[in-house]
């Protein structure tokens, strides 16, 4: 137990509990600051560009996980199957969450270019369009390019995840319910999803944490650009406290992400203790 | 032996005299030279953290002159590379946490971010400024707080206008034009010709800021006066947000995304007529023309020259300055400061910025005629950047404020804002008062 506690203190505790410190301060890189109470803080709620990274932050995170929620699991329902090269489509599958995130950034950057888009150039091949979309540029755009690619980046796990769940599924079930005359959206609708519940409550609440704290992929591919349209509260955090010096305030951005985080984590914990659904069951 | 700072400037004035007439100390070996000397420590090992290179050559006469540091003095220096843009914050992390390289090339205001956790390298850097006919002042500015240098001025990467010169003549410009409005026009003729412009809108750490830079003070405006009270709501800005509505209307689409490698891709793919960027630009086109037929066409058609002059009619432009700096952490102090003695003196420095080709300008006065800056015309709208540069903050000193300003693009943001219509252009002034206020601390 000690060595576990020691360990939770060291890497976890001190570490959370320096950056709550931090953002009562003024530190700032190389100076550790003095208490100024909730300054920081007051400073953000009136600050229009926090405003919009919490906006960017939630818009991105919902939109993401929803997606990646749907995609994820029709690909786990069509992985479960009995396909041919059932293994070799598994391995594909992963690829996206094995790349380097930075290296996947890298190749949307590509992909979304101004003057370059593969996309852009391919639409226009086959005449649907008659100029370049301006991907990274048009704030709407932009939004939705950096969670296209973040959702192709987080369906993996999502999908492996979910398939590593109906395995778990007894086959018993599926063919008592045939025989009771069931169509497949009522096997999925009252055996599968059911019995899935759980999983995809920490399925989704790792891929939402993932998502809320995404980093690499903004500061590659946008750096909060245009106009701050992309900021996330991470990359805003990282852009005032490392880059621009203001520990303080930076630490305050990350601290004022613990709420959303915490939610997240909460629902999922209430929503796992609660016995039915562990059954199978409704409320 | 302990050399005193009336020491020095007594054993180098003879010396001083000879760097301001440019002479470049033919023959000797820096090391073996009289004047200030540190005695590495015993087991000395140092390592360097720079820039990745844009021009290659700096990086190959970079590690040379090392090599030849370390056969002179058994000291051995390991040298990384980190994308440029990573510096600033690996370097604000070795800062805080006391830990990291013992040297690092850092850029525009980090050494005042810091000022505590370097190294004093006064001495090194007032007999370096004697003997080679004193620093350029804008680098210095960067490298010293409070009469201190905190590190030494590496070089000066300048920006300037590149472009190809059979279009503007196609537009029906025979020169380039010299002035803001004179640009305004030509770019408007550009885009009728199916070749635009671009400057960078997006959150380019050096293009981004370089172009902000200039669109403000061109017109007058300035984030503060000598006080550091803000002052970027005002007349001048609103003039400056004005005429960058109107360049923007002429410029090839995508430009608010921009980071810094794209407007040098676009031009060199032939999709752009002017840029302003460092000589990187050129460079590869130039480089390259022996692999690619095209981009030898387009060498031959690259011209460079000074961005225009604006209302306030004067040349008044940011660049990127670089700072080498000793973490006061590093048990090696005597080496790493024998070892950047080693590479600023002649013949090691000169010959880095030779091979810079154009890249790194000077920041002694001294190696002011280095011939690569008349080996190319194009290389002349460079040489000067070093003389010319606006710190970063002006009117207001440097120090966390103007850092602090520059990393959370508060002027690049409201271009940005205001040329893409999502805001007014007092709307936009209006915000980046408030946020520089922030890091003013009104």
């Amino acid at each position: 137990m000690l060595p576990a506690a020691a360990l939770l203190l060291v890497f976890l505790t001190y570490p959370l509990g320096l950056g709550v410190w931090l953002g009562f301060t003024d530190a700032r890189i190389g100076r550790p600051g003095i208490f100024i109470g909730l300054e920081n803080y007051e400073y953000l709620w009136s600050d229009a560009v926090f405003w919009l990274s919490v906006f960017n932050t939630l818009l991105y995170t919902i939109s993401a996980s929803i997606l990646k929620f749907a995609l994820g699991l029709w690909l786990a329902l069509i992985l479960n199957q009995n396909l041919p090269f059932k293994s070799f489509f598994r391995a594909i599958v992963l690829l996206p969450w094995v790349v380097p995130t930075v290296l996947s950034a890298i190749a949307f950057w590509w992909i979304y270019d101004a003057q370059f888009s593969i996309l852009s150039w391919a639409l226009q091949q086959m005449g649907l369009i008659d100029h370049r979309i301006n991907f990274l540029g048009d704030p709407t755009n932009a939004r939705a390019s950096v969670i296209a690619a973040n959702v192709w980046r987080g369906i993996p796990f999502v999908a492996i995840t979910l398939l590593a769940g109906l395995q778990t599924i007894p086959q018993s079930l599926y063919e008592a319910a045939t025989l009771d005359g069931a169509s497949r959206w009522q096997l999925f609708r009252y055996v599968t999803l059911p019995l899935l519940t759980p999983i995809i409550a920490i399925t989704m609440t790792f891929s939402v944490l993932f998502t809320f704290t995404d980093f690499q992929l903004i500061y590659v591919l946008t750096r909060g650009g245009p106009v701050n349209a992309t900021h996330l509260m991470a990359t805003l955090s990282f852009q005032r406290g490392i880059s621009g010096g203001q520990l303080g305030e930076g630490a305050a951005i990350a601290v004022a992400m613990i709420p959303f985080l915490l939610a997240a984590i909460l629902f999922s914990y209430f929503g796992l203790q609660r016995r039915k659904w562990q059954q199978g069951g409704g409320d | 032996m302990k050399f005193t700072r009336r020491d020095v400037i007594r054993t180098t004035a003879g010396v001083a005299a000879a760097g301001a007439l440019g002479s470049r100390f033919a023959g000797s070996s820096a090391y073996a030279q009289e004047g200030l000397k540190y005695k590495p420590e015993e087991g000395a090992k140092l390592r360097l953290l720079r820039w990745s290179p844009f021009v290659q050559g700096d990086e190959d006469q970079w590690l040379a002159n090392t090599k030849r540091f370390t056969e002179a003095t058994g000291v051995q220096v390991r040298i990384d590379k980190e994308s440029w843009e990573d510096i600033r914050p690996k370097a604000a992390v070795a800062a805080n946490v006391g830990s990291g390289p013992d040297l690092m090339f850092v850029w525009f205001d980090d050494p005042h971010q810091y000022p505590d956790k370097l190294h004093d390298v006064t001495e090194l850097g007032e007999y370096l400024g004697s003997k080679y006919g004193g620093w350029h002042e804008g680098p210095k500015q960067y490298a010293t707080r409070g009469g201190k240098f905190l590190g030494l001025p590496l070089a000066t990467i300048g920006n300037a206008i590149v472009y190809r010169e059979s279009w503007v003549k196609e537009a029906g410009f025979s020169e380039f034009p010299k002035d803001t409005a004179g640009l305004l026009e030509l770019c408007k003729a550009l885009k009728a010709k199916g070749h635009p412009a671009g400057f960078t809108h997006g959150h380019g750490v050096g293009d981004g800021n370089n172009y902000a830079h200039w669109l403000l003070w061109s017109h007058g405006g300035q984030m503060v006066d000598e006080s550091g009270k803000v002052t970027i709501n005002s007349p001048e800005t609103l003039k400056a947000i004005e005429y960058a509505q109107e360049l923007y209307k002429t410029f090839i689409p995508g430009t608010e995304s921009w980071l810094d490698v794209n407007n040098n891709r676009a031009f060199l793919a032939g999709e752009l007529s002017v840029i302003a960027n460092g000589i990187s630009a050129y460079n590869t086109a130039k480089i390259n023309k022996d692999k690619d037929p095209k981009l030898a066409e387009m060498a031959k058609d690259i011209r460079t020259t000074n961005l225009p002059i604006g209302p306030v009619g004067k040349s008044v432009e940011l660049f990127q300055v670089t700072t080498a700096v000793i973490f006061d952490y590093t048990p090696y102090p005597n080496a790493a400061k024998a070892y950047l003695q080693f590479m600023f003196e002649d013949p090691q420095m000169p010959a880095w910025i030779t091979s810079s080709a154009g890249y790194c300008c000077q920041t002694l006065k001294a190696f002011d005629n280095n011939p690569v800056w008349t080996a190319d015309p194009n290389n002349a709208a460079y040489a000067k950047a070093s003389a010319t540069l606006r710190p970063n903050g002006y009117a207001g000193p440097l120090g966390y404020a103007s850092a602090a300003t520059m990393a959370d693009y508060v002027l690049v943001d409201m271009f940005a804002k205001a040329v893409t219509g999502q805001a007014t252009p007092q709307e936009a002034m209006e915000e980046a008062e408030k946020r520089a206020n922030r890091y003013y601390r009104v």
